[in-house]
């Protein structure tokens, strides 16, 4: 394949997650002879796309950005091809309310939860409005900002005045934030795959366990901090059940090409916590790890994705 | 959820082979998203007021460009080879004369060249420190300092300071304290002129009473100064070691002074230190690079370096001067800050409530980054703290910083007050020298 642009960098809080996942996939196509340029988010990118277009684009910039749907936006705009959602997906998709909402809809089950802006504490009354987040979602809960990524900014509460912190903290990164229920059980991510011919394939899901209470952005990005397992150590029947709600999530968004969907399995069955249009593929991110489970070469996939991007997919 | 056997044999990976296997040592290192923050704060979009970089392109580049083409040609052969343990002698020699003016009668021989004063501090503490040693350090204290006692597992203990430095009575009452308690103290390290990150400095009539106290409890002291020469007010002050050369080891830097990248500084020590520390070196590095010394061997002869030195400090004595009266114009009063007379840092106080480290990532989104005050700390104090620099942005990019720092202390206030709560894990409200509760985050 002629030229491939991976972008990664960006002004997010996840640059530096995005700089190590651009590094990990342009490797890897190198690695499968796809000529790759690495470039960032800045003034001279346009310019560059379009003096001197490439085959493709593959946006791994994660975070508010590279996932809300603007920089598909912009690609679109300048006529280059690209691997993902389109924007209107990503938007739905990137703000996790919305995804809550749309996918429970289409019957997946996720916690309950309420999304809250900060004017709202403001407005109404932080006491007032904080004893009815805890009456409605009950304790313990988690609070993460509305829109964002690896754990940035999210908080497990378990004691109710341990919830303002939780508040603030959030709203360090969002002006939105999500307060749900927490629901004890087992950590899945499923990521789906579409392949060539169009249909989807959800890949191996893969079992986080986090040596410590929560998979927090430490438990992410220290090699060694957390044990995965792929396929998930779970029942068949729970496997199979992870695997099509994360084919759910992706249809329900009108995704396109890859995604990865974070699930929690318990005895009530598979809860929906959040997808993930521009997935992290760092050294110690899930999707490699499910494209490893699957059989599969990760240079392969993405030079795939490509591919078929390419093709006007 | 219905119930069966798993379908398939699972792949079960850390994704680190070794992961048994570090030392104990290695339990604290660890993503952290600070850290990852900093990459933003890289970018030009950011008014950085976090990193500690001089001011290069104020160096005749194209000068020492010269030098450096003139070196390789001349004295190739010998510049790229291996060299002395100790360092050049000549080096060894100029770095007797930077040395003068701070009161230092140096020989040569007492020199040990480093690579950076951040290696001579690490030699200084290998040869000197077992695990569970007590450091005595400054609150707060280098964050790179930290960094070395951490790794070589000493207990820090942080001793009060004020605008006038390290307090000598703080530093009698926890020498005493400690050694009634039996504690191992291995050495007093201090950063005494234009203090990193504090801003202050130790008053001259302090820096007696500090030696005294050594003296009674018989504790080395380590004299951390890259600082010293970028004073904004006329000569700098006697240094420690000039007025006592068996109890203090010296770590001195060209990072400041010449240029950061080529990572040469020195430790004058007394003779049997410098013994040992010739021969940790060589066990280190086998020897510090023979180019980069030659570089500033060659830069130290044919530059005007104390005109250079000069020129440094006008430009930092400018930006301070913008980042005070930014400070003073938008900041809330609440905010209280250290007024530096040298270096390159302001250490400020942030209102009661407010936390230093979660505030952060609202400063990146407003395109401004600070170093939250835990960081110089070894005990988890400093949550109201921030350190601010400015040695590398311009003025003008410094007052904006300010600006956007401004707006976001004043979200972070009303979210405060709307909440009214610190965040969570953020228990303690130290301030610069307050000792209140630890953070615990």
């Amino acid at each position: 394949m002629s030229r491939v642009v991976v972008l990664a960098g960006g002004l997010s809080h996840e640059r530096d997650v995005s700089l190590r996942s651009g590094r990990r996939v342009s490797q890897a196509l190198r690695g499968h002879g796809v000529d790759v340029d690495e470039l960032d988010i800045s003034a001279e990118l346009l310019p560059a796309l379009q003096s001197d277009p490439p085959a493709c684009v593959i946006p791994l910039v994660h975070g508010a950005a590279g996932e809300d749907g603007a920089l598909r936006d912009v690609l679109e705009l300048v006529g280059v091809p690209y691997v993902g959602a389109r924007p209107d997906a990503c938007r739905l998709a990137f703000d996790k309310p919305v995804a809550k909402t749309l996918v429970a809809r289409a019957g997946l089950r996720t916690p309950a939860a309420v999304a809250l802006p900060a004017e709202a504490f403001k407005e109404l009354g932080a006491r007032t409005v904080m004893d009815s987040v805890l009456a409605e979602v009950g304790l313990p809960l988690v609070v993460k900002p509305a829109r964002g990524g690896s754990a940035l900014g999210c908080t497990v509460v378990r004691a109710a005045d341990a919830l303002p912190g939780a508040m603030v903290s959030c709203f360090a990164y969002d002006r939105v934030a999500l307060v749900e229920r927490f629901v004890a059980g087992t950590e899945v991510a499923v990521t789906v795959l579409e392949q060539p011919a169009g249909e989807l394939r959800a890949l191996p899901p893969v079992e986080v366990r986090p040596d410590g209470e929560v998979y927090d952005y430490a438990a992410r990005y220290t090699a060694g901090a957390t044990e995965f397992v792929a396929p998930a150590e779970i029942p068949a029947g729970a496997l199979t059940a992870c695997e099509e709600a994360a084919l759910t999530a992706h249809r329900t968004l009108g995704l396109r090409h890859l995604s990865r969907t974070d699930l929690m399995v318990d005895a009530e069955g598979v809860w929906f916590l959040e997808v993930n249009v521009a997935p992290g593929v760092t050294d110690t991110s899930l999707v490699p790890l499910a494209v490893e489970a699957a059989g599969l070469d990760l240079g392969a996939v993405y030079a795939e994705l490509a591919a078929t991007a390419r093709s006007g997919d | 959820m219905s119930e069966g056997t798993p379908a398939r044999i699972s792949r079960h990976t850390r994704l680190d082979s070794y992961v048994d296997r570090y030392a104990t040592r290695t339990r604290g290192m660890t993503a952290s998203e600070i850290r990852a923050l900093f990459a933003v704060a890289s970018r030009p979009e950011v008014v950085s007021l976090a990193g500690g970089m001089p001011s290069i392109s104020s160096l005749p580049l194209d000068a020492v460009a010269d030098t450096v083409a003139r070196l390789v040609a001349a004295r190739g052969a010998s510049v790229l080879q291996y060299g002395s343990g100790q360092g050049d002698p000549v080096l060894r020699e100029q770095i007797c004369t930077v040395m003068a003016p701070e009161g230092i009668d140096a020989h040569p021989d007492d020199v040990v060249v480093t690579v950076g004063s951040q290696q001579g501090l690490d030699l200084v503490t290998r040869i000197f420190c077992d695990p569970g040693d007590v450091v005595i350090c400054e609150a707060p204290s280098y964050v790179g300092a930290l960094g070395v006692f951490r790794a070589y597992e000493c207990d820090v203990v942080h001793v009060e300071m004020d605008d006038d430095g390290l307090v000598p009575e703080a530093l009698r009452q926890a020498l005493g304290t400690l050694r009634a308690r039996g504690a191992r103290v291995k050495f007093v390290y201090t950063v005494p002129n234009h203090h990193n990150p504090a801003g202050v400095t130790l008053s001259w009539p302090r820096r007696a009473e500090v030696l005294a106290i050594c003296a009674e409890h018989d504790v080395l002291l380590v004299e951390d100064n890259p600082y010293g020469l970028l004073g904004f007010k006329g000569d700098p002050l006697p240094a420690l070691r000039a007025e006592e050369a068996e109890r203090v080891v010296y770590l001195g830097s060209f990072s400041k002074t010449f240029a950061p990248g080529l990572r040469v500084g020195w430790v004058l020590a007394p003779h049997a230190v410098r013994e040992k520390l010739v021969l940790a070196q060589e066990s280190a590095t086998l020897c510090p690079p023979a180019f980069s010394q030659a570089v500033v061997s060659t830069y130290l002869a044919e530059h005007d370096w104390r005109g250079q030195v000069s020129a440094f400090s006008e430009t930092y004595r400018e930006r301070r001067d913008a980042m005070l009266e930014a400070m003073t114009e938008h900041l809330p009063g609440s905010v209280r800050w250290t007024r530096p007379d040298g270096g390159f840092y302001v250490w400020a106080t942030l209102p009661e409530g407010l936390d230093a480290k979660a505030m952060l990532p609202r400063a990146v989104t407003a395109r401004v980054a600070y170093v939250p005050g835990t960081a110089f700390y070894a005990d988890g104090f400093g949550t109201r703290c921030v350190r601010l620099s400015y040695c590398h942005p311009t003025p003008e990019r410094i007052r904006e910083g300010v600006r956007r720092l401004a707006k976001v202390l004043g979200a972070e206030l009303e979210l405060r007050a709307i909440f009214g709560t610190a965040p969570a894990g953020a228990r303690g409200a130290a301030s610069r020298y307050e000792t209140a509760g630890p953070d615990s985050s």
